[in-house]
């Protein structure tokens, strides 16, 4: 069986909300509340944040998380300067791009070892399966070496191309396939479709779900990913947020609402993502983990 | 002539077209720089000069460096505080949120919300939070109630755990997750039985429930145990003024690398100590497939 049929009924089972049945007895009223309280602590964090950037600088250090004046003063200051702006719009460009790629190719490649009976084929899915055990960090020295050679160092193509395909997309986008009848793509090639047009549009409408949750990932992953662009940008306008952050918190003198107010830019999309795709993301989750 | 092939020679002709990109991205950005990483690092080479033939001398260097044992050990403290700590926690927010129907949904975006953030921002949010007064909003609320500071990321032996906090944090809503969809794939009719004998809820969890958890909980080890021999973002950026510090008792193995390659240019003894990250998460991820796969 697939792991995609196997997990469908645990997906489904996590995701029914039953008709909200209020606590009864006083345990579970307790359990409750416990639970309550601890995910309220959870989000405590990224309600000061926000609260911070909105508050004036004289009431930054104290612990009220409603601020007495809210204002989105700090927002226009940060922004205003440009380099927020530039940071956003770079990160913005290279999560799209790369999360397009990947959406491309894993599914591509994940199809066609799934799919087709060609000679290599094993080989190729160990190979890139194998790809999976090696760090990023053992990579990024040789990676910074082939920039420099050619020229992509501090370009959005430097920044970009570690990241273009992933062993585990590939590997996911294989799984979802098996869930494919191989009939469907046998009534294709008799109607005449070519192979591309099978895999287009064909295979690919049916595994929607999967390539929604894929995109998630690699979005938010290069969204916040953080060593690689690091390393291979060096000018201001070329960092990405999380890049540019980091730079930006280290200047002596900015205030904390100020460094709240850029961690805030540097979330909220995210967040924004989350409540959106809720339901793909907790599926993509599970997913991810019965892979293992 | 691709007219005349059969269609068996013809579905070998488009595998090979569709996978000739990937095969040469794989070639090219992953294999070859492994290879490349591998070699390096018998190599002494700063970047600027020739790239001299060493043998073993970069690792020689760094087994007798006392700064790499002191990573090393913190990059095991970072695993062997995480890994337990965020495995438990999770596991009980996942029990009892699993028992709770009112308001599930909420509940679970409230504790999934923390994984969904940049690691780099949440860095500085909790760094902000363990500023002394009158900074630092934990500071800030223990002077509040009349508890003396606590020198959070100014203590030898407190930043370490303050940095993990964050990264342990940031985790948990995933792994719950996952402890979650586990927990719904033990069949009801196990608890059934379970009712029926009259069996305590404390005998159902430790018979029943985490025996047939094993294969999640394996995952979640494996992977989290990853996670935090790689920490590096929570670390760079809580202690951007003296990376790794202070006096290099938060500094893990991959910040090291990073200052060794970067900041000092001196890419052989970097590359070696990328072997060697290679080789303990290997290691790592078979003891604990085999540990816990047997037992």
């Amino acid at each position: 069986m697939s792991i995609a049929e196997e997990i469908r009924p645990t997906t489904d089972a996590l995701l029914k909300t039953d008709a909200p049945k209020k606590p009864t007895n006083m345990g579970q009223i307790l359990r409750w509340m416990l639970l309550f309280l601890g995910g309220v602590a959870m989000v405590m964090p990224i309600a000061y944040m926000i609260s911070t950037s909105l508050k004036w600088p004289h009431e930054v250090y104290n612990l009220k998380l409603i601020p007495d004046e809210p204002h989105i003063e700090n927002y226009t200051y940060v922004l205003e300067d440009g380099r927020f702006y530039w940071w956003f719009v770079n990160s913005m460009i290279i999560a799209v791009i790369t999360t397009v790629c990947n959406v491309i190719f894993d599914s591509l490649v994940g199809y066609t070892l799934c799919k087709f009976r060609f000679p290599g084929r094993y080989i190729i899915f160990i190979a890139i399966l194998s790809t999976l055990m090696i760090p990023t960090e053992m990579l990024v020295i040789p990676w910074y070496l082939m920039s420099q050679q050619f020229g992509w160092l501090d370009t959005y193509w430097g920044i970009m191309f570690p990241g273009l395909m992933t062993a585990f997309g590939t590997f996911l986008m294989k799984q979802f396939f098996e869930t494919v009848p191989d009939d469907f793509i046998e009534a294709a090639r008799i109607d005449g479709l070519n192979e591309l047009q099978i895999w287009w549009t064909v295979a690919m409408p049916l595994v929607k779900p999967a390539l929604a949750a894929l995109a998630i990932f690699v979005f938010l992953g290069n969204w916040t990913a953080f060593i690689w662009p690091l390393i291979v940008t060096n000018s201001v306008e070329m960092y990405t947020l999380p890049v540019g952050l980091s730079s930006f918190g280290d200047e002596a003198d900015v205030a904390w609402e100020l460094i709240m107010t850029g961690a805030a830019i540097s979330t909220i999309p995210t967040l924004i993502v989350f409540l959106i795709f809720q339901r793909y993301i907790i599926q993509g989750v599970v997913m991810a983990g019965l892979k293992g | 002539m691709y007219r005349n092939l059969t269609i068996r020679q013809k579905q070998i002709v488009w595998a090979w077209a569709f996978l000739a990109i990937p095969i040469l991205f794989y070639g090219v950005i992953r294999f070859y720089p492994t290879g490349n990483a591998i070699l390096i690092s018998f190599q002494e080479w700063n970047l600027l000069g020739d790239r001299t033939w060493t043998g073993f001398d970069n690792y020689h260097k760094l087994f007798a460096d006392p700064v790499f044992w002191k990573v090393f050990k913190n990059t095991f403290v970072y695993l062997l505080l995480g890994t337990p700590i965020s495995l438990v926690i999770s596991f009980v927010i996942a029990y009892h949120l699993d028992k709770t129907r009112f308001m599930h949904g909420f509940l679970r975006m409230l504790y999934f919300l923390p994984f969904m953030t940049s690691a780099v921002a949440m860095a500085w949010v909790w760094r902000w939070f363990y500023q002394p007064v009158p900074v630092g909003l934990f500071n800030n609320a223990l002077a509040s109630i009349g508890i003396p500071q606590f020198p959070f990321l100014q203590s030898t032996t407190w930043a370490l755990p303050s940095v993990l906090a964050p990264a342990v944090w940031a985790g948990l809503g995933f792994q719950v997750i996952i402890f979650m969809a586990g927990l719904r794939a033990i069949p009801r009719s196990y608890y059934e039985a379970a009712r029926i004998d009259g069996v305590s809820s404390w005998t159902v969890l430790w018979e029943i429930t985490l025996p047939l958890l094993k294969p999640t909980i394996v995952f979640i080890v494996v992977f989290s145990s990853i996670g935090f021999l790689r920490i590096f973002d929570h670390v760079f950026n809580m202690t951007t003024n003296n990376p790794g510090g202070p006096l290099n008792s938060t500094k893990p193995l991959v910040l090291m690398i990073y200052e060794t390659a970067f900041s000092a240019f001196d890419m052989g003894y970097a590359a070696a100590q990328t072997v060697v990250l290679f080789l303990v998460l290997l290691v790592v991820s078979l003891i604990q497939l085999r540990i816990l796969r047997d037992s």
